[in-house]
């Protein structure tokens, strides 16, 4: 449903801070950007920055790390797990991250954004 | 007058139990496990005490001196025996038998019928018949109602005696000095604790305990206690010399309260006693007596593990069962004033033939002692002062005949070339009792593993092994480890599922393999990407080997985010600013930069338990330039987001105070700048108090300090919060340079060894050989690691950067203080209300409507700063 006009971009790929975080605004809406590399890849993923057991705004300053094969980002409030690739909260089925499309085009960051 | 209480409940059995001290309590928790036993016996249990409270821990009173509460030395409750059914009554004094009706009758006139009497009364403290000792101020120390009584007369005085230098002497003259009284002992014989002790103990003993303020007065008999001079009483001994006191506490030995069988023509004693057999039968078959008040084979047992044993064997002959009494060991190991006591067997070596080994250290004031046969075959006693490590393995050899090894003496003689192994438990027969004061032996503690135990606290819960005095922790630890080994059960310790490994072997792995990043650590020792746990404690590792910038980029995502982001993450997200307030000492310029700072800002501003000043509700963006300002002005950062030394809290010294005896506060800014920035497996403090009076409260501390006259005493492992733990008494009358050596020491071992947020309190508890063990790390250098240990720390006091300043230097760690990389805006969610004149983070509901209020209003506006939202208070 996606055409490739909807790419909007939000920051150079050099804003992006090795496996760590930053946030960018987009239309209103906090979007938590993480970059993962190990020794063979490397994957950007962008989720909801509101921390939903939290409720502050601060997911991107949590740590990253593994669960099992998931990557996940972790809360810095209070250690809650979500993997990355689903949003889904690895302590409470019931809560989910919004997932956010990303890519890499000519060094920029592009996200689509979600209803 | 009296009322007959009919407690006949069908054809269950009726025991009355007329006193409930530790024996009576362990009696009637027999009696409970019968009952709750699936075998159709029933019990109906009525339990008269004649104090007003029931059963609580007499071997441990000395601590309502340092602040234990009357119902934490308790040793059931009300709801214990209601839950079990136990009846009782406290204040009930009984001062009648029936033997004929078989009842009692208490002093309100109460009236029991029973068909078994347990009498469980104890003893009475002996006060010497000495003219004058019926005055106000002349006490004994046996009840927490006596100890009310010392507490209240110790606030109006300032010298107390106790006279009586046996065990519980020594006992009492360590909670007249915990209250804060000069204290002096005074005994009849030419020793202190002549009945566990022999004379070359007595001595050592007598020196250790002067060495702690107390003064020891042997060979005296007191004649009368008369008006006194300078203080309230003068006690005038045979020998012509006076004493001075305020107050005398009696504690010349006890004696058995054995008066209502006495009234009522139950077998007493020549010298008192109430004669049992080893049923704990008295001369009346439905009459038994048990604890301090029997006499067995013509002797009192004044300890509370025989006491238990009768108490077993008088439970077991009224259900049927074969426990008897066979008399006790009376060997004790006990901590008197932190000395360190301990007696087996014959320690007087009176037996025929009898040999001993003896060894002393005078600089280190230990002595041991050990008594063996004519063959050389067998211990038959010892007395160890000063140090009793070796305690556990003489009375195993001791208790189960075990045969000596060929030099005998190998086994006081100090750990080095020719010393003998501890004995191992493997070499323990089963039947070597482990727990004394519950009777929990080695074949228990095998048969409960067998019924499906499978940990320390499994085995402790289970065979109650460890859980009466304590004192068989080490031991029961060893042999609960060794049947795990034998087991092939292996105890695990990995930190998480990304590392198989401790954190200690985390240390090791980093430190010897020269590891100094994650990525390699993972890539040699570990799996997967890390996590909340393995990540900060690899950057504490690194930090405390390496000393890095924190925020290197090969460190900043392995940090927290306190430590990313250099300050405490609030609830909202916003973060709180403490800068260094070194030893709580500031002057007025720099607290009007606070100040500043915070009315600038508009931060909530409070005073820290740490003597310093936190400033709450900074945005991640305002962050660099807030330190900007501080830094400016001469601050530095707190570390009160890393797991690192915090604070050095101190009083105000002998600059100021009029009883200070040291300069507490410099050197307190001395120790904050030495160790500032350690980074440690969790947060450390320290404090130091300029005198006895502990204004610091040094003793709460993970290191505490407290000026004497000669110098500084060091205290290590203390803690206040969740879990309070009075720090131990290290060293005493330091310099300065051997203090910060002990320091060194102690934290960069702990720094090593400790586990995954263990606070040095829970490290001391888990070290194998505890605080005897760090001293002799620290202090005799056992492992050779002290030069080791000092240039670590050395290197990190050498490498210390003060982390906000390098961050805000760094335009790429500035960087990371952006609330978005694409724009300037703040964060919206962030909303304040005004309390008490200052910010606070505006609840779900405010922050409703005040986003609605917002959205309301023209679009124009944008929003600038930190909202203020006071129109919803």
């Amino acid at each position: 449903m996606s055409t490739p006009n909807n790419w909007i971009t939000v920051c150079s790929e050099t804003d992006l801070v090795t496996n760590s975080g930053v946030c960018a605004l987009l239309n209103k809406q906090q979007i938590a950007l993480f970059k993962i590399k190990s020794a063979n890849d490397e994957q950007i993923f962008a989720v909801s920055n509101w921390d939903p057991i939290g409720k502050a705004n601060v997911l991107y300053r949590g740590l990253l790390g593994s669960v099992q094969n998931a990557k996940v980002i972790i809360s810095p409030l209070y250690k809650q797990r979500y993997c990355l690739e689903s949003g889904q909260c690895l302590d409470d089925d019931a809560i989910k991250l919004i997932v956010y499309p990303v890519r890499i085009e000519q060094n920029q960051v592009q996200l689509q954004l979600v209803d | 007058m009296s009322n007959l209480i009919n407690l006949h409940n069908g054809n269950n059995m009726r025991i009355v139990v007329v006193g409930n001290g530790m024996v009576g309590h362990h009696f009637v928790d027999q009696l409970i496990q019968e009952n709750s036993a699936d075998n159709g016996t029933q019990l109906d249990v009525l339990v008269l005490s004649a104090e007003p409270r029931l059963a609580y821990d007499r071997v441990h009173l000395s601590e309502y001196f340092s602040g234990k509460t009357p119902e934490e030395l308790a040793l059931t409750t009300p709801e214990y025996y209601q839950e079990h059914n136990i009846k009782f009554a406290v204040n009930a004094k009984v001062i009648n038998i029936n033997k004929l009706a078989k009842s009692v009758t208490t002093e309100a006139g109460d009236v029991f019928e029973y068909d078994k009497l347990v009498l469980s009364t104890g003893s009475y403290p002996f006060v010497p018949p000495i003219p004058g000792n019926h005055q106000p101020h002349c006490l004994v120390y046996r009840t927490i109602e006596d100890l009310e009584e010392i507490s209240a007369s110790s606030a109006v005085s300032k010298v107390g005696v106790v006279v009586g230098g046996g065990l519980l002497g020594l006992e009492a003259a360590n909670a007249l000095k915990e209250a804060g009284l000069q204290t002096h002992v005074v005994e009849f014989a030419p020793q202190l604790m002549a009945v566990q002790v022999d004379n070359g103990g007595g001595r050592v003993l007598r020196s250790k305990i002067e060495a702690l303020g107390v003064q020891v007065h042997t060979q005296k008999a007191t004649q009368s206690i008369e008006a006194g001079e300078t203080c309230r009483y003068k006690m005038c001994f045979a020998d012509g010399e006076v004493l001075e006191t305020d107050m005398i506490l009696f504690s010349a030995g006890i004696r058995p309260q054995d008066a209502l069988a006495r009234d009522f023509d139950i077998a007493i004693g020549q010298r008192g006693g109430i004669v049992v057999n080893d049923q704990c039968l008295t001369s009346d078959p439905d009459i038994y007596a048990i604890g301090e008040c029997a006499l067995w084979n013509n002797f009192i047992f004044g300890l509370v593990a025989p006491g238990y044993t009768m108490a077993r064997a008088a439970a077991s002959h009224i259900i049927g069962g074969d426990v008897t009494f066979q008399g006790a060991d009376m060997s004790t190991k006990l901590k008197l004033m932190g000395v360190e006591v301990g007696s087996i067997g014959d320690a007087h070596a009176k037996t025929e033939g009898a040999l001993c080994y003896t060894y002393e250290n005078q600089p280190l004031e230990v002595y041991k002692k050990i008594v063996v046969d004519s063959d050389q075959k067998k211990l038959l006693g010892a007395v160890l002062i000063g140090d009793t490590s070796d305690y556990d393995t003489l009375l195993q050899y001791a208790l189960n005949d075990i045969e000596l090894p060929e030099h005998p003496e190998s086994l006081i003689l100090p750990a080095g070339a020719d010393a003998a192994p501890a004995l191992g438990a493997d070499a323990l027969p089963d039947t070597a009792t482990i727990c004394s004061c519950h009777n929990v032996s080695k074949g228990d503690i095998i048969e409960a593993f067998d019924t499906g135990s499978c940990n320390l606290a499994d085995i402790k819960s289970c065979t109650k092994a460890s859980t009466g005095c304590g004192g068989c922790a080490a031991l029961l630890k060893t042999v609960v480890d060794s049947e795990l080994t034998k087991r092939g059960v292996e105890v695990k310790k990995d930190i998480c599922e990304h590392f198989a490994y401790s954190r200690q072997e985390m240390f090791h792995l980093v430190k010897v393999g020269s590891i100094k990043t994650f990525d390699e650590l993972v890539d040699k020792h570990g799996k997967g990407l890390g996590c909340e746990i393995c990540k900060p404690v690899t950057a504490s590792i690194f930090a405390s080997v390496w000393n890095d910038f924190v925020l290197k980029p090969d460190h900043v995502s392995l940090q927290d985010t306190n430590d990313t982001y250099l300050g405490n993450m609030q609830k909202d997200g916003t973060y709180s600013v403490i800068p260094r307030i070194a030893g709580g000492e500031i002057t007025p310029e720099k607290l009007i930069v606070l100040g500043q700072v915070a009315k600038d800002y508009k931060l909530y501003t409070k005073i820290t338990g740490g003597q310093r000043i936190d400033l709450f509700g900074a945005r991640v963006d305002q962050l660099p330039a807030i330190w900007q300002t501080l830094i400016d002005a001469g601050f530095e950062t707190g570390h009160a987001y890393a797991k690192a030394l915090r604070t050095v809290k101190s009083c105000v010294g002998n600059t100021w105070c009029r009883f200070g005896v040291q300069d507490s506060v410099g050197q307190a800014i001395e120790l904050e700048n030495r160790y500032k920035g350690l980074r440690a497996p969790h947060k450390i403090k320290f404090a130091v108090s300029g005198c006895t009076r502990e204004c610091a409260e040094a003793q709460s501390k993970d290191i505490g300090i407290i000026a004497t006259e000669n110098g500084w005493n060091l205290y290590v492992c203390g803690n206040g919060g969740m879990k309070p733990r009075h720090g131990d008494l290290f060293a005493t009358d330091l310099d300065t340079e051997t203090l910060v050596k002990y320091i060194d020491r102690v934290l960069m071992f702990y720094v090593r060894t400790g586990d995954r947020l263990q606070r040095t309190s829970v490290w001391m508890e888990n070290l194998e050989g505890g605080l005897e063990y760090l001293q002799k790390v620290v202090i005799e250098d056992s492992l050779g690691l002290g030069e080791e240990l000092e240039a670590q720390m050395q290197n990190v006091v050498d490498t210390y950067q003060c982390e906000w300043k390098t961050a805000i230097e760094n335009e790429q760690s500035r960087k990371r203080f952006r609330q978005f990389v694409n724009s300037e805006e703040s964060d919206m969610n962030i909303v304040f209300v005004e309390e008490r004149e200052q910010i606070r983070p505006a609840t779900e509901l405010e922050k409703e409507l005040f986003i609605k209020s917002k959205s309301s209003q023209s679009h124009s506006s944008e929003p600038k700063d930190t909202e203020l939202a006071t129109e919803l208070v």
